[in-house]
């Protein structure tokens, strides 16, 4: 087969991975090919507005496994191709030389065992890392089920390594992922996680020591393949940022592949809304010192279409405004609607220097039209504002959300992933939520 | 002015030219009302002085904005001058002179008229170069890369380093079309050209198959469920398509592709 029909078959099958960021780790060429810059480099972006970083692909597409919600599973009936590590490597130096890419994000399907899909990834890795003396991004899928022994040696391969939780129950796993299991997942990222925090010692201890994943680890979930709700999905988000430092937790609207009895028919439209949703309210959690239960409870188990997370948040909270912007913390101009991280860092820096007022606001970046039904500056509310619960609606609501607005009845599935103990944060864990740290 | 009589500096593009220009008010004692460039033709009644570039003059000035103002300071000052914001002498003038005024307090006056028109400059010009480190495409022609950009700020200066970094010692040139500059780097050795034209040679048997590879997947990738070509807009302004690989047809012509009317468009 030629390597262009390949290319096409093998990256065809990966673009359902959501991630495709190379943030995480800053590395200097020293020499080699290929840096690394913390902020990561989008390259490209798709006729879909997603960014292409890396060269997302799989090593191959055949696969052991039949998880149903899976284009490369086993009784579907798709054409199958298979890289050899050598062709990969080529094609990634080759991309990365143009400036094509940032690195490279392997995946595959299951061949043979978990142990020799692993194994097959390593190989491609070293000839990159040792052979090319490549220093460029690379982003590697953890097989469910290999040996933890190659997990450590994939771990000082590449930059980041993911598992994909995929689905956010059990119930719903064993409906459609008969092969995997909650432990089957959580085992290598349990393991993962736990080989981060070893490595931060060894790196104090020894400088020249390994390391192991630098940028950490990532998972995936879907959304909207099963009845799972959003305050579900927030929870065990929060649970893994929490529990295992995760980097990134990625969302993944559900692309209908082929027509499966217990999924969406074919057809049915993704649903970018809800996807959107919970990215926003990912940010809230991660940068904005929100909690899950704050955004969603027991009665509000999914977030309104119309409201972003966090105007939902601030219209429920009316006990909390208005905000005076030159002296409020930090932390609460986070909370306003309107206001953003850097923004609220100008205002922070701005307002040691001269007293803020409106005109000032709009300078340093702040939206107006939301943040004054919120706000003071100096003691007096915005010039000539008529607070009435139509308009505030009207200048909250997210243009064109309503459109988008269906009622979906969930039915109430709480499975938890983690057990009562696990829940227990480590003082370390309260460390890192206190310093904001990634 | 505070001698009463209108003048406006011409100097020679250079940023010593620039600092020779604000040694010069500070001499005077007087703030022109323009700062031009030789190359800007200028019918006006005031007098034009011509200020000498003076390697002297610029370093005492830079070494007083490091000392009063911060180190910082300068490094703002010097990445406002790769921007294109209108007035932008006059705008780098004012900063010193507040800041020679206020001290180091001058960068965190963000509400101040000229601090944040510089600022948001500035940071047009160093996202821009941020884009560019990652839309930038290198062509191989026997072993040398060759890129084309036409930024709309003189980005060069910025990113030469981090392309000298990722590419191993490897022999590079990035061509900016728009200033008719180039950032080359030969046998280890970084440097800025001006002045100069340059046409990509027509790529070879290999360099066109890595195109063509490149292209596949850039067309694989992408969700056709998914499609939102006004998102893809936002995050890759079209101004950058003309010199990115995967947007051009095989034909040579760019891929013209207009948002469709699509719901996926509207979420915000």
């Amino acid at each position: 087969m030629e390597l262009s029909e390949k290319l096409r078959i093998l990256s065809d099958s990966a673009k359902y991975d959501a991630a495709c960021t190379s943030s995480g780790v800053d590395r200097s060429g020293e020499g080699g090919i290929g840096n690394a810059s913390v902020g990561g480099i989008c390259h490209s972006f798709a006729g879909d507005g997603r960014c292409i970083s890396l060269l997302k692909i799989l090593m191959t597409n055949y696969c052991l496994f039949d998880c149903k919600y899976c284009v490369n599973r086993r009784s579907n009936d798709v054409p199958r191709a298979r890289f050899s590590p050598d062709e990969i490597a080529d094609l990634t130096i080759g991309f990365y030389r143009r400036n094509y890419i940032e690195g490279l994000f392997l995946s595959s399907g299951v061949i043979q065992s978990p142990d020799y899909t692993c194994e097959q990834i390593i190989e491609t890795l070293s000839i990159l890392r040792n052979k090319y003396n490549f220093r460029g991004y690379i982003h590697a899928k953890a097989i469910p089920g290999a040996d933890p022994e190659l997990i450590n040696r994939l771990g000082t391969l590449a930059d980041r390594i993911s598992v994909n939780i995929e689905l956010p129950s059990q119930k719903s796993l064993n409906a459609l992922a008969p092969d995997k299991s909650k432990k089957s997942i959580l085992l290598p990222m349990g393991h993962i996680s736990g080989r981060i925090r070893e490595n931060k010692y060894d790196i104090v201890k020894y400088r020249s020591a390994p390391k192991f994943a630098p940028a950490g680890q990532s998972t995936q979930m879907i959304i909207g393949a099963t009845p799972d709700s959003d305050l579900q999905i927030l929870r065990l988000s929060e649970a893994m940022y929490r529990n295992y430092t995760l980097k990134r937790v990625f969302y993944s609207a559900y692309v209908p592949v082929g027509d499966q009895k217990l999924l969406p028919p074919a057809g049915t439209k993704p649903p970018l809304l809800r996807e959107h949703r919970l990215y926003q309210a990912d940010w809230l959690l991660r940068f904005y010192g929100f909690r899950a239960e704050e955004l969603l409870d027991e009665e509000h188990q999914n977030f309104d279409p119309m409201f972003d997370p966090k105007c939902n948040w601030a219209l429920h909270h009316p006990e909390c405004f208005p905000v005076e912007i030159n002296t409020a913390e930090k932390e609460m101009l986070l909370r306003v609607p309107g206001i953003g991280v850097r923004s609220a860092q100008r205002i922070v820096i701005a307002r040691r220097q001269a007293k803020l007022d409106y005109k000032d606001l709009k300078k340093l970046g702040v939206v107006l039209k939301r943040a004054i039904y919120f706000i003071l500056c100096g003691g007096k509310r915005f010039d000539g504002l008529i607070v009435t619960e139509e308009g505030i609606m009207r200048q909250l609501m997210s243009e064109s959300a309503a459109s988008e607005r269906e009622k979906q009845d969930f039915s109430n599935m709480q499975i938890s992933f983690f057990d009562a103990g696990n829940m227990l944060p480590t003082m370390e864990d309260r460390v890192k939520c206190l310093t904001g740290e990634m | 002015m505070l001698n009463g009589r209108d003048v406006i500096y011409c100097y020679d593009g250079s940023f010593d030219g620039l600092m020779s220009c604000v040694f010069e008010s500070y001499l005077k004692k007087e703030i022109p009302s323009e700062i031009i460039t030789g190359e800007q033709e200028q019918l006006t009644l005031s007098e034009v002085r011509y200020i000498e570039t003076n390697i002297k003059r610029s370093e005492r000035v830079m070494r007083g904005i490091k000392n009063k103002i911060s180190d910082n300071a300068l490094l703002f000052i010097k990445q406002a001058f790769l921007t294109f914001v209108p007035q932008r002498d006059m705008l780098i003038l004012d900063f010193i002179r507040k800041g020679l005024k206020f001290g180091r307090k001058a960068e965190f006056m963000l509400t101040d008229d000229t601090v944040d028109a510089l600022r948001k400059a500035v940071y047009h010009c160093t996202h821009e170069a941020h884009l560019l480190e990652g839309f930038i495409r290198f062509s191989d022609h026997g072993g040398f890369l060759s890129a084309v950009i036409s930024p709309k700020n003189k980005v060069l200066p910025l990113i030469g380093d981090h392309f000298t970094d990722r590419l191993g010692g490897e022999n590079f040139f990035i061509y900016d079309k728009t200033h008719r500059m180039a950032f080359v780097y030969i046998d280890h050795r970084g440097e800025i050209m001006e002045n100069i034209d340059f046409e990509l040679p027509p790529p070879d048997e290999c360099e066109q198959s890595f195109r063509e590879l490149w292209r596949d997947f850039y067309n694989a990738i992408e969700i056709p469920e998914r499609r939102n070509p006004r998102c893809r807009m936002n995050n890759m302004p079209k101004r950058f398509w003309e010199n990115m690989t995967e947007m051009e047809r095989d034909n040579g012509n760019i891929l013209l592709d207009l948002p469709q009317s699509d719901e996926n468009d509207k979420i915000d």
